[in-house]
């Protein structure tokens, strides 16, 4: 195999393990990609395998970090004697001010090598983007940029120069980011392309586990909310068709076949209630699975309109409606979870968790809310902090619910262990792990009555 | 049809689409590998444009298949003309049936659509599949066999194969997610907004009487627009239709009172406008 051959075949491998589904046609279309551009242009290339092996927008900050790694810019540190920090800083503030990005790609690069190495080896053990930002502190170059930017463009009166701080911030944010890329170039030209892929590289926002998300990754998953429903409402929709095609209606075949001298020419189907069905959502708000609780509020909210009524709750150790709270949410999306948690009653003399309290709430409170139509999904990890579980109040949800089912954010092997409920509440409704947004997706798309 | 990924950016800047790295790179591919380009990306950022202007720069034909909810084989593919067939079996000439019915099935009395059309011209085309995302499920089916073998089958004519396969490019918003299959067939692009020194460009060509100094701020305002998370973030077309604005007004600078009086050429929805204009420290609407 040449060099090329196995790179793009490394690169496709890295993608796959990810998740992104690449098949043989595409991989070979992305070696006539590159023997159709060559090798010269970085930047072409880029495109040209993005444009043979991607299939949508989503897998594209995933495709970028593992290029850089398989068509790395270049190899070792660069040549020049290092620059001590403060000559290192001004640079810096000159390219922020241009926003000259070719220069800031190369004061990442010695930067980096200057200020992220670390261990005992000769050159290093490794490289570390974090310990390289927090020496150099690019941040702080803000109000320096500033005042050179407006320096170089006369008064700076202009109405747009109310936007030059946010501008000079996404600036500093797009350097950060080549310092993270070049670290992680540094680091695997030292461990292994393949193991950095692996590893060292973002997943795509749908495989970020629900618990462990930062605040950027919730964000980005907040963004993914309107094209999942999309995705969702597609499939949904194939299913309802499905559905709705039923089966044969024998009397009416019968008697439509009169007209065809009593055979039957054309079978009639039962055609099945149009009524959409109806939901209720009882939402665990509390700290540690909000990200979870969030995300799946906003996806129903966008789904909306595939049920004829939405009712969702939101508990801590009391439990309130929050319906009304999730149409407004719909303009203020990053909002959602702050304005349920200042408004909705939802902790009695306490902070933390109760299942049980919260359940018999719910039963008792709003137990009209559910009827035969109605599919309740509870969201929680089920961690009860040791008060009791309050069997009953689930029992009676699921005898007069359609089906009741359980999304546990918390990995199956955690169910039962500390103060966990989940096997208790798992033996009365269906329990599924549901740990990203694509296993959010995939249990909607399957569980969502149509 | 082009030498070089700088050839198409070259060729089609001369018709007026300023194409960036990844369009030029992409449309490049596409004609050397000869399959379809799917464009995916908000609403104008120039998706139907680059079709056109591809069409343009390749001397070629556009057939362009405008896709909506409810689109079906015979506004696609081909329809007869059954008004015609009717007058042709009532003029009933001495004829059998079996004659007759040779006779009305054929090309004479046949409505190619744009599928079809694309399909049999013998001169280079470009066949837009526009807004793929507006029609129903069912017509992925009808496109995927259209998209691999480049023939369409007329039972009663017999099957059609394309002796020039077209450039194809479909374009989507997103508005429903295609299958996967469909997507497979295609090379990917997807065409976001553009970066500060496109849009520039972009202005400059399409409204070329305005200052720089204002077309600057007019890009920088709407970049910061997109980064708000409005319900629609202003795409191209309101940056050239606001430069257009600003330059029939007569502005030559920015300020608060020309923003707050023509925010709404950008910005469609009235909470966004309210959103941005707090965002923008304006005074109040
Ligand atoms: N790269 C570009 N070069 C020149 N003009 C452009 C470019 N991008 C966008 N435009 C301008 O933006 C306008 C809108 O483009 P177009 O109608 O092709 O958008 P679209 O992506 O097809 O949108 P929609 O999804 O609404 O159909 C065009 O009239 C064109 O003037
Ligand atoms: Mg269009």
């Amino acid at each position: 195999m040449t060099a090329v051959a196995e790179r793009i075949t490394g690169l496709v491998g890295a993608l796959r393990g990810h998740g992104v589904r690449i098949g043989t046609g595409e991989t070979v279309d992305a070696a006539r990609a590159v023997e159709a551009l060559g090798l010269a242009d970085r930047e072409l290339l880029r495109e040209g395998l993005a444009a043979t092996l991607l299939h949508g927008p989503g897998q594209r900050a995933l495709f970028d970090s593992v290029f850089d790694l398989y068509f790395p810019r270049g190899v070792g540190g660069p040549r020049e004697a290092p620059l001590d920090r403060e000559t290192l800083r001004d640079r810096l503030a000159e390219a922020l001010a241009a926003d000259d990005r070719a220069l800031m790609a190369r004061l990442a690069a010695e930067a980096v090598d200057g200020m992220g190495g670390y261990g005992s080896s000769p050159g290093s053990d490794g490289w570390s983007a974090y310990q390289t930002l927090d020496r150099l502190r690019p941040q702080t170059l803000l109000a320096r940029v500033r005042a050179d930017v407006r320096g170089r463009d006369g008064s700076g009166a202009g109405f747009a120069d109310r936007l030059l701080d946010d501008e000079i911030r996404g600036r500093i944010e797009e350097f950060r980011r080549m310092v993270a890329a070049e670290a992680r170039r540094r680091v695997a030209e030292r461990r292994g392309r393949d193991e950095i892929a692996r590893r060292g590289v973002r997943p795509t926002a749908d495989r970020v586990d629900f618990l462990f998300a930062n605040r950027d990754q919730l964000t980005e998953l907040r963004r993914a909310v309107a094209p999942l429903a999309r995705k969702l409402a597609t499939r949904l929709a194939a299913r309802r068709r499905r559905a709705a095609r039923g089966t044969v209606d024998l009397r009416r075949t019968l008697r439509s076949s009169l007209s065809t001298g009593g055979v039957p020419m054309r079978p009639v189907l039962r055609r099945r209630r149009p009524v959409r069905p109806e939901l209720v959502l009882l939402c665990d708000v509390s700290g540690s699975v909000s990200g979870f609780s969030d995300f799946t509020m906003l996806l129903v909210q966008a789904l909306h309109d595939q049920f004829s009524k939405v009712r969702v709750f939101a508990f801590v150790n009391r439990l309130d409606e929050v319906t009304g709270l999730l149409d407004h949410g719909r303009a203020d999306p990053d909002g959602l979870g702050a304005r349920i948690r200042a408004e909705a009653t939802l902790t009695g003399w306490h902070g933390s968790s109760d299942y049980g309290v919260a359940l018999g709430e719910f039963a008792e409170r709003y137990g009209g809310a559910v009827g035969p139509r109605t599919t309740v999904f509870v969201l929680g990890d089920a961690r009860t902090n040791m008060s009791d579980p309050n069997l009953h109040a689930v029992r009676e949800v699921a005898r007069q619910a359609r089906r009741v089912y359980w999304l546990n954010p918390e990995p199956r092997d955690r169910w039962g262990t500390g103060d966990s409920a989940a096997p208790a509440y798992a033996g009365l409704v269906a329990m599924h792990e549901c740990r990203t947004a694509r296993q959010l997706g995939a249990l909607i798309a399957r569980l969502l009555p149509v | 049809m082009f030498t070089s990924v700088d050839d198409v950016s070259a060729r089609l800047a001369e018709t007026g689409y300023l194409a960036s790295p990844a369009v030029a790179t992409t449309v490049f591919l596409a004609a050397r590998l000869g399959k379809p380009l799917l464009v995916e990306g908000p609403a104008g950022v120039g998706k139907t444009e680059l079709a056109k202007a591809v069409a343009q720069v390749a001397a070629a034909r556009l057939v362009r298949l405008q896709c909506y909810e409810g689109v079906d084989e015979s506004r696609a593919l081909y329809e007869w003309n059954h008004a015609k067939q009717l007058l042709r079996i009532s003029a009933g000439r001495d004829e059998s049936w079996d004659e007759t019915r040779t006779d009305i099935f054929s090309e004479e009395f046949l409505l190619p659509r744009p599928l079809l059309t694309a399909i049999r011209g013998d001169e280079p085309t470009v066949l837009l599949i526009d807004e793929t995302d507006k029609a129903d499920v069912e017509m992925e089916g009808l496109l995927l066999e259209v998209l691999s073998d480049f023939q369409v089958t007329v039972p009663e004519l017999g099957t059609v194969t394309a002796t020039r396969r077209p450039f194809v490019v479909l374009t989507s918003n997103a508005g429903r997610e295609l299958s996967e299959a469909l997507r497979r067939r295609c090379l990917f692009l997807h065409i976001g907004f553009p970066e500060e020194e496109l849009e520039r460009r972009i202005v400059r060509l399409k409204v070329p009487g305005l200052g720089q100094a204002l077309t600057e701020s007019v890009v920088r305002v709407v970049g910061a627009l997109r980064a708000m998370d409005l319900r629609k973030a202003p795409s191209v077309a309101e940056t050239v239709d606001w430069a257009r604005t600003l330059l029939a007004l007569g502005a030559d600078t920015l300020d608060e009172t020309v923003v707050r009086d023509t925010l709404g050429v950008i910005l469609k929805h009235q909470d966004d406008i309210q959103k941005a204009a707090a965002k923008l420290d304006l005074e109040a609407l």
